[in-house]
């Protein structure tokens, strides 16, 4: 069940926006796959009977008044942006040349 | 009054209360503490005495006034720095958060400051709180006020040691698969796990939002009951946190009493893989409640032989999306590659940069395991166990009071041990991880030294949601009769820690 390569490594690195090195993809790929293999028992177990817990203590429809509470203004968000022009984030570009 | 530093929160409250000192005098005590011993134990990533000195002379006012806010009004506290404050820097222990002041506090912080508590300062962690050791920690390990070569466990061992090592009367930690009680078991002190939802999670920066909850951590019973009667409640910026009304753990601490209470000791968290020492300490323990009333009987709870793999799973895919925020845009660290980028290579810049080794392993394993594909094998599957767990404990339950078990399977071990196995450190937590699949409270207290080697051990309690207050009862109980038995505190036996050694 867990063949994972080190290809698929580098791609779950690239959905994850994680710029690994070589070394570390090399590392992971031995690291996932023992992992992979150790956490696997839970599917023998897990049989179609057994309905799903997402939540410890089950809630629903948690509502608030739909009112204007205590909110951050622009300028306290942006207090700690990388970067900002006053009122927007400010980020590099969004294409690349390819696209 | 002299050695300020060795007395518990609720001894300092009264000794305010009588005017036998005061709370500036109380927090300069700790920051003096902090100044001369932290150079070794390295409990602190950030303390702003001004900040302390401030809040303790605000107090020191009120008290004055005839306004105290609570009984604890004044009393210094140290906070996790997994708790967003307005005034300290808030990290997570991770160095993609390096020097970031949050805009609002944190609900448990805001509380802390409504009942006149004096923070001292932000304590050390794992990175994002994944870890057993705080060697995860971007800025350097916390050590075992014990024996510094060890780990003060984890992920909140700067809480732990900062406790242990009388810098603070008590602090907040966040527990999402043992990061209260497994430190409080290493480091000879008091940590709680509530009930899911019992405690507000709002500006608890998120590891695993299903898992993750706020607790005390103290060097009593009563103390950590104290602080939890303070922090706990419905807060609406949090729309897990429960409505119900809760009784007063500290009531519970002072009235505790175990005659005809039925603990259940888990067969599964018994023997083998468990120290011998700490087997020893764990059932004496039971002994002596035993002897003073309670009935003791044996549980099983078989499914929790696939808990931690379970854990692994849905902590990992929580995880993953949790840290998707760390993006480079909106706070934080932002690492523009060589050359320049696109918004999207300037984010996979940072985050390599940004995250520590077992951060990016715990995130690309969530990845996988959301992936399309295995999402049902692996995500699924592990949301299953956590039902069949659930339903463990309901049966348990049924037939006893609280549940018992050794709170971790050794005592503390050495510094670097384990970081190369990631494995052999997550099995550890078998012991602490179910109750937050479940969503249980718990607690780990001192029963007192495992034999071969000199070293804290704690037993860990359960009890079924909403029932904390059946914890601080037999806590509150079993700490009195250990006391009573050895005529000191455990704590009291740990070695002096030389000052100055900066």
């Amino acid at each position: 069940m867990s063949d994972i390569t080190a290809e698929q490594v580098r791609h779950l690195a690239g959905l994850a926006r994680i710029d690994l090195s070589e070394a570390e993809i090399a590392s992971m790929t031995l690291e996932l796959g023992q992992i992979v293999e150790a956490v696997a028992s839970v599917s023998s177990v897990a049989t179609a009977d057994v309905p799903i817990t997402s939540h410890p203590i089950p809630l629903v429809n948690v509502y608030r008044e739909d009112v204007v509470a205590d909110v951050l203004d622009t300028a306290q968000v942006l207090t700690q942006a990388p970067e900002h022009d006053g009122s927007r984030f400010k980020v590099s570009a969004i294409l690349g040349e390819e696209q | 009054m002299t050695d300020l530093i060795r007395h518990t929160a609720a001894e300092l409250a009264t000794a305010l209360a009588s005017g036998a000192t005061s709370s500036v005098e109380v927090t300069q005590a700790h920051l003096d503490r902090i100044a001369a011993v932290d150079g070794a134990v390295h409990a602190f990533l950030h303390v702003n005495p001004e900040v302390s000195l401030a809040a303790a002379k605000a107090s020191d006012a009120r008290r004055k006034a005839g306004t105290i806010l609570n009984a604890l009004d004044g009393v210094p506290l140290a906070i996790k720095d997994v708790l967003v404050t307005t005034d300290m820097p808030s990290t997570s222990g991770s160095l993609i958060l390096e020097g970031w002041m949050s805009p609002y506090d944190a609900t448990v912080v805001t509380k802390i400051r409504e009942a006149g508590l004096v923070p001292l300062g932000k304590t050390n962690m794992d990175e994002f709180a994944m870890g057993s050791s705080t060697e995860h920690s971007a800025y350097g390990p916390t050590h075992n006020p014990w024996d510094l070569d060890r780990i003060p466990g984890g992920s909140g061992g700067g809480s732990a040691a900062a406790v242990a090592a009388f810098e603070a009367p008590f602090a907040l930690g966040s527990d999402t698969g043992g990061s209260i009680r497994q430190p409080a078991h290493v480091t000879g002190t008091v940590g709680v796990k509530p009930t899911y939802g019992g405690v507000s999670r709002y500006g608890a920066i998120a590891l695993a939002s299903s898992l993750d909850q706020i607790g005390p951590v103290s060097r009593t019973v009563l103390d950590s009951a104290l602080l939890h009667d303070i922090i706990g409640g419905h807060d609406r910026h949090d729309s897990t946190s429960l409505k119900d009304e809760w009784p007063s753990m500290a009531e519970a601490v002072r009235n505790a009493n175990v005659k005809g209470l039925r603990i259940g000791v888990v067969s599964e968290l018994d023997g083998e893989g468990f120290q011998p020492g700490v087997l020893a300490r764990f059932h004496e323990a039971l002994a002596l409640l035993e002897a003073n009333g309670a009935e003791v009987v044996e549980v099983s709870l078989p499914s929790l032989q696939y808990a931690v793999a379970a854990y692994y799973l849905i902590l990992p895919a929580e995880a993953s999306s949790n840290l998707a925020k760390y993006d480079s845009v909106r706070f934080g660290m932002r690492v523009n590659p060589v050359g320049g980028g696109t918004v999207e290579q300037v984010m996979s810049a940072t985050r390599e940069a940004g995250f520590g080794a077992e951060v990016k392993r715990r995130i690309i394993l969530g990845t996988y395991a959301l992936s399309a594909g295995y999402y049902d094998a692996y995500y699924g599957s592990a949301q299953k166990v956590r039902t069949l767990v659930q339903r463990d404990f309901a049966a348990a339950f049924a037939n006893v009071d609280v549940l018992a078990s050794p709170t971790a399977p050794t005592t503390a071990w050495k510094l670097g041990e384990k970081l190369d196995d990631p494995m052999a450190m997550w099995r550890g937590d078998i012991a602490t991880i179910p109750a937050n699949l479940a969503g249980i409270p718990g607690m780990s207290l001192p029963v007192g030294l495992a034999e071969e080697d000199g070293l804290p051990v704690g037993i860990q309690f359960l009890a079924p949601a909403r029932a904390d207050h059946r914890l601080y009862n037999v806590g509150g109980a079993l700490e009195s009769l250990l006391e009573e038995k050895w005529g000191h505190t455990l704590i009291s036996q740990a070695p002096v820690l030389m000052e100055g050694a900066r």
